[in-house]
């Protein structure tokens, strides 16, 4: 019995531990002197490695998350003679959950798996140790740079996701279904508030954009340099990343829309 | 003579597992010394604690006169720029070119010009024989070719002193032979000091002032190349000859072969 209340404190101190280290390792990358002469282009590289190469995957699932959900929503909507409500449902599902939540999953899949797999390298291959011998802080270097880039690149990512996903809709609904398509926009104009739901998303898509690209980074620096070490931290980091956004998002809609 | 490098009475552990135990050894300014031993006794180990990266449980480590486990970030940082190391692996950037690889340390240590460095880029490059090479990715290199390109980028800011780690494990024989004479000129005409740790006995004896022989978590023998020839010690001359067993057991330390399989159990 004693044993199995040592695993569990041994657990909660090792995942302490793990968090202490991860705010130690962000802390020193993203404070200091900036140095704009140097981090600007590693910043830019990054914002296209993380960010302009996720674009493709998020506009895709984008455009037929909307138009499922301007599908779905019809056909429930037309039993009640509501479909004219259509515009404002896919826009608020968007808005409020989908765009952050999906694309914070689709980030974590496709951006923070690679952050993971590519500083797990650097660190299995000693170039993380090179640089710090060579006198080069690879937390300002190496972490600092992808840090900006994905907190900066994912909200982005999720309104364009909330974009396209409308104009999916809108395909479906108005072009197919034939919802009248002044009602479709005027409706969605009038229903949809720029603070409630495009800011508090917006927020939402910040949270995430935190969570999932710290998450990435520290599962990278802190991953054990072998393959199957590797394996295991990337794998780690979509785990993590995708389950503390679904915790997170309840928590903040609980926050934002609840009570 | 002064040293560059002093080490006293060092001891160190990786969790449990001790790998240092009153480890003193000593490199004059100017002089190329080695440091042999059998594997996994933690030769990587000492010049990571030589560069300030591991910190020692106990004991002295000065390099130029500071005491190195105490300084402070900058200082640490200053003083890395006067010293490179030579990773088993290379470890050039696998992003960026051979010729940004070694422009690498001139651009983030120094304000020069981009004609300069181009310079300084191609008179390193030639030294290692590798000036053709400058456009090729690190991926696109053999490993002797590799290894030549990382030391044209650990003398890029001529450092003082140059910590080579194995850096003969895993070549050809030609190579190897052009990686000796890389390192040996080098060392002469640019008056580095020079760490080498290694495993091969022949190779680094030919070219090293004085070595270490390190077994058994210290250091068992020391002396120039022919002193230690002529070193009788059982330990030494083992390493030296590369006889399988010896008083460096071929066994990983365990209990009696014959209880351990009648006990029955992982």
């Amino acid at each position: 019995m004693s044993q199995f209340f040592q695993s569990i404190g041994r657990r909660v101190l090792d995942s302490l531990a793990g968090i202490g280290y991860a705010l130690a390792m962000l802390m020193s990358a993203i404070i200091g002197k900036p140095q704009p002469r140097k981090s600007w282009p590693l910043f830019v590289k990054q914002m296209y490695v993380v960010g302009v190469l996720s674009m493709l995957i998020v506009i895709v699932s984008g455009l037929f998350i909307g138009m499922v959900l301007g599908l779905q929503g019809y056909t429930i909507l037309v039993d009640y003679g509501a479909e004219q409500s259509l515009g404002p449902m896919v826009a608020l599902s968007l808005l409020r959950e989908l765009g952050p939540v999906v694309t914070g999953l689709l980030f974590a899949g496709r951006a923070g798996s690679a952050l993971t797999a590519e500083i797990g390298l650097m660190k299995a291959t000693e170039q993380l140790s090179s640089l710090e011998m060579m006198a080069v802080d690879p937390l300002r270097r190496v972490i600092a740079p992808r840090f900006w880039a994905g907190l900066i690149s994912m909200p982005l990512l999720a309104l364009m996701f909330s974009a396209v996903g409308i104009y999916g809709g809108y395909l479906v609904g108005s072009g197919w279904l034939g919802v009248d398509e002044g009602a479709f926009w005027s409706v969605m104009q009038s229903a949809v508030d720029w603070q409630d739901d495009l800011l508090n998303g917006i927020i939402k898509s910040i949270v995430f954009a935190f969570v999932v690209t710290w998450i990435a980074l520290y599962k990278g620096y802190r991953s054990v340099p072998t393959s199957a070490g590797i394996s295991a931290a990337t794998t780690s980091t979509v785990v993590t990343a995708s389950l503390a956004i679904l915790g997170l998002d309840f928590i903040l809609t609980a926050i934002m829309f609840g009570g | 003579m002064t040293n560059l490098v002093e080490l006293k009475d060092l001891t160190f552990a990786h969790g449990d597992h001790r790998v240092y135990d009153g480890l003193s050894l000593n490199v004059p300014k100017g002089k190329m010394v080695a440091v042999m031993g059998p594997s996994g006794i933690g030769k990587t180990t000492l010049l990571r604690l030589i560069g300030g990266q591991l910190k020692p449980d106990s004991g002295s480590i000065k390099v130029a006169g500071e005491e190195v486990p105490q300084l402070k970030r900058d200082a640490l940082y200053q003083l890395r720029k006067r010293m490179s190391m030579l990773f088993q692996s290379g470890a050039l950037f696998t992003d960026m070119s051979v010729y940004e690889n070694v422009a690498f340390p001139l651009r983030e240590h120094t304000d020069l010009p981009e004609e300069l460095i181009r310079s300084v880029v191609l008179m390193k490059l030639e030294a290692v024989g590798l000036r053709g090479a400058r456009h090729l990715m690190p991926s696109e290199l053999s490993g002797g070719m590799a290894r030549r390109a990382a030391l044209a980028r650990a003398i890029a800011l001529d450092p003082d002193l140059i910590l080579y780690d194995e850096p003969f494990a895993g070549q050809d024989p030609i190579s190897m032979a052009v990686i000796v004479k890389l390192i040996k000129s080098l060392n002469e005409s640019l008056g580095l000091t020079s760490i080498v740790v290694s495993h091969d006995v022949k190779e680094v004896l030919s070219i090293a002032d004085y070595a270490y022989v390190i077994a058994d978590k210290k250091v068992v023998g020391q002396g120039t190349p022919d002193e230690l020839r002529s070193n009788d010690t059982a330990i030494i001359q083992q390493f030296l000859n590369g006889a399988p067993d010896g008083p460096v057991a071929f066994h990983y330390s365990d209990d009696d072969f014959t209880t351990d399989l009648l006990r029955g159990e992982g």
